[in-house]
């Protein structure tokens, strides 16, 4: 029973494609997984838009879209059919090719991206050798669309705001690949499937062995989030967007499905570090405990990306906004000195494994989680300048 | 595969001459980029996978934006319609056939080139990183040097600031 639902949509995918004629076989499974990616994903996506609408009313104590359907649940089609038949705005000075251009570049590389996450035991799309590189490589493409419609629009405030999402992007790009790196030091590989394998096996408990209950794990998962949110461009990072500040920047003169565009390409990239985040530091597909691995390791996987949306989600209604320079700071100062340690961190836990005298386990506890915990500490009070002790002091335009 | 090749390359030559001709500069470097990820399908045809992907994440993401932040930076007028000059004309087109020809003989008569196309090896991220740290140490660690000087320059053009500020008006931080 426990096999049969796990080879379940394995199995209905190949009975699909044993429809399609021998020599069209690859192509068809090929174009099978695409489009279940892109049906599953822009599903999410839909979801998410009304989860999220739900959950932020819910911390603001408003009702959120409660119009259309049973709960609002209706509404992500309404706003689709808004979006689809809303009349396409182009300025007249704004290039045409680059203008139309950029919200296609910013959702394709990031579809092809989700290709290589192994979202159950059987199911990955592009078993890659590198897979993590080629992940990494389609979401660094996205910056070319922020470029394309920051400049293409021939907008000042465009263009600026494109400037300052790439800047940001560029720099929390640094720190979300160290973040990664300590599992891959660790894995000993670039492929996916292969790290989630690197987390098989239970500790004595039954508590699965996931990276994330390792002190470079846990260290790594906080970075990797952290920097992940920045790069989704979720808030407290959104700077990019910045309706109040620069008026939403590189979006301003996008209208109707091309900015509908822009925004499922920054769902789509976050599910897809989520996803990522998950498969390093989370175990993947992987049960939490040994006695409930009967469950299916896709439904783990769903399971464990909608905790990671709610989080996104809680942290958007909660944290506000941070000002340019700040987001600068904490990225090259606080996120990339403890990006480094961590992967200090990883590599002693990696040469310390084979330690046995008694204790060891909570020796490489202390050293490890020292090696990260100190220099957080310290680099914490150094940039806040002590201004954590004093009550806080609010000053406004002189 | 050979069909991936010739679309692939007749990609990379397209979009190669259209980065040269055309008056926008910023075409002609969006154009650049176009170059730089058809040559990475190249390398994917080639089963040079993490070659592939590297080049993406370096040159397509990176190095992209290099240029253009480079652009954008040093033009007083960041749409400047003006065409270039004639002049070194002749001197760009003597060094660029120069270089073409260095490489074409290079590759001519090293000999290496297959009389039919070959399966090619995929070699696996983890050898490829062996080597590297192995036998290719020597060039890892003076890249990494040099990358370290780059660096330490970059913040030392950046920290420098205008002899301490007149008046007692700091801006804030």
């Amino acid at each position: 029973m426990v096999e049969l639902l796990e080879q379940a949509p394995l199995k209905v995918g190949q009975w699909w494609i044993a429809r399609v004629p021998e020599a069209w076989q690859p192509v068809a499974g090929a174009c099978l997984g695409a489009a279940l990616i892109v049906a599953v994903f822009a599903g999410l996506f839909a979801l998410t838009t009304w989860l999220e609408r739900k959950g932020l009313a819910r911390i603001q104590n408003r009702p959120g879209p409660n119009r259309v359907g049973p709960c609002g649940l209706l509404q992500p089609a309404a706003d689709g059919l808004k979006m689809l038949i809303k009349e396409d705005i182009r300025p007249r000075e704004a290039d045409r090719w680059v203008h139309t251009l950029a919200p296609l570049l910013k959702v394709v590389p990031v579809i092809c991206a989700l290709g290589v996450i192994p979202f159950g035991r059987h199911l990955v799309a592009l078993n890659l050798d590198a897979g993590l590189v080629f992940f990494f490589a389609m979401g660094s493409v996205t910056e070319v669309a922020l470029f394309m419609a920051g400049w293409g629009s021939h907008n000042k405030y465009s263009l600026l705001g494109a400037m300052r999402a790439i800047a940001q992007l560029i720099s929390y790009e640094v720190p979300l690949a160290l973040a990664a790196l300590t599992a891959v030091l660790v894995a000993g590989s670039l492929s996916l499937p292969e790290i989630v394998d690197s987390q098989a096996g239970a500790y004595p408990g039954g508590l699965a062995r996931w990276h994330v209950f390792t002190p470079w794990g846990l260290a790594g998962l906080v970075l990797f989030f952290t920097a992940t949110t920045a790069k989704a461009n979720r808030a407290p990072f959104d700077l990019p967007e910045g309706e109040s500040e620069i008026i939403a920047g590189h979006l301003v003169e996008y209208s109707g499905f091309k900015y509908a565009l822009f925004f499922l390409g920054e769902y789509l990239l976050l599910f897809g570090y989520s996803a990522v985040g998950i498969t390093l530091f989370l175990g993947g597909w992987r049960a939490p405990f040994v006695w409930l691995e009967w469950v299916p390791s896709y439904v783990w996987f769903a399971l464990k990306l909608l905790v990671c949306i709610a989080w996104f989600i809680w942290l958007r209604g909660t944290v506000p906004r941070l000002r340019a320079d700040q987001l600068m700071h904490f990225a090259w100062k606080f996120l990339l000195p403890l990006g480094l340690l961590a992967n200090g961190s990883a590599l002693l836990w990696q040469a310390s494994a084979d330690w046995a005298f008694p204790g060891a386990t909570w020796v490489r506890w202390g050293l490890a989680g020292g090696l990260v915990l100190v220099p957080y500490q310290i680099l914490g009070r150094a940039l806040m300048g002590g201004a954590a002790a004093l009550p806080r002091r609010y000053r406004f335009a002189e | 595969m050979e069909t991936a090749f010739h679309l692939l390359a007749a990609g990379v030559l397209v979009a190669a001459v259209a980065a040269m001709s055309l008056r926008h500069l910023v075409h002609c470097a969006l154009c650049l980029v176009a170059v730089f990820a058809a040559a990475a399908g190249l390398f994917l045809t080639l089963g040079a996978e993490f070659l592939a992907f590297a080049q993406v994440l370096v040159y397509v993401g990176a190095i992209s934006i290099l240029i253009v932040f480079a652009m954008l930076l040093t033009r007083t007028r960041a749409v400047d319609m003006a065409s270039l000059s004639v002049r070194p004309r002749v001197l760009g087109v003597t060094a660029a056939g120069a270089v073409a020809g260095f490489v074409i003989a290079a590759v001519l008569t090293s000999g290496a080139l297959p009389e039919k196309a070959a399966a090619a090896p995929a070699v696996p991220v983890r050898d490829l990183g062996r080597e590297l740290m192995t036998q290719q140490v020597p060039a890892l660690l003076a890249v990494g040097l040099l990358l370290t000087a780059a660096l330490l320059g970059a913040v030392v053009l950046a920290l420098r600031e205008p002899p301490a500020a007149p008046s007692g008006k700091e801006p804030r931080a």
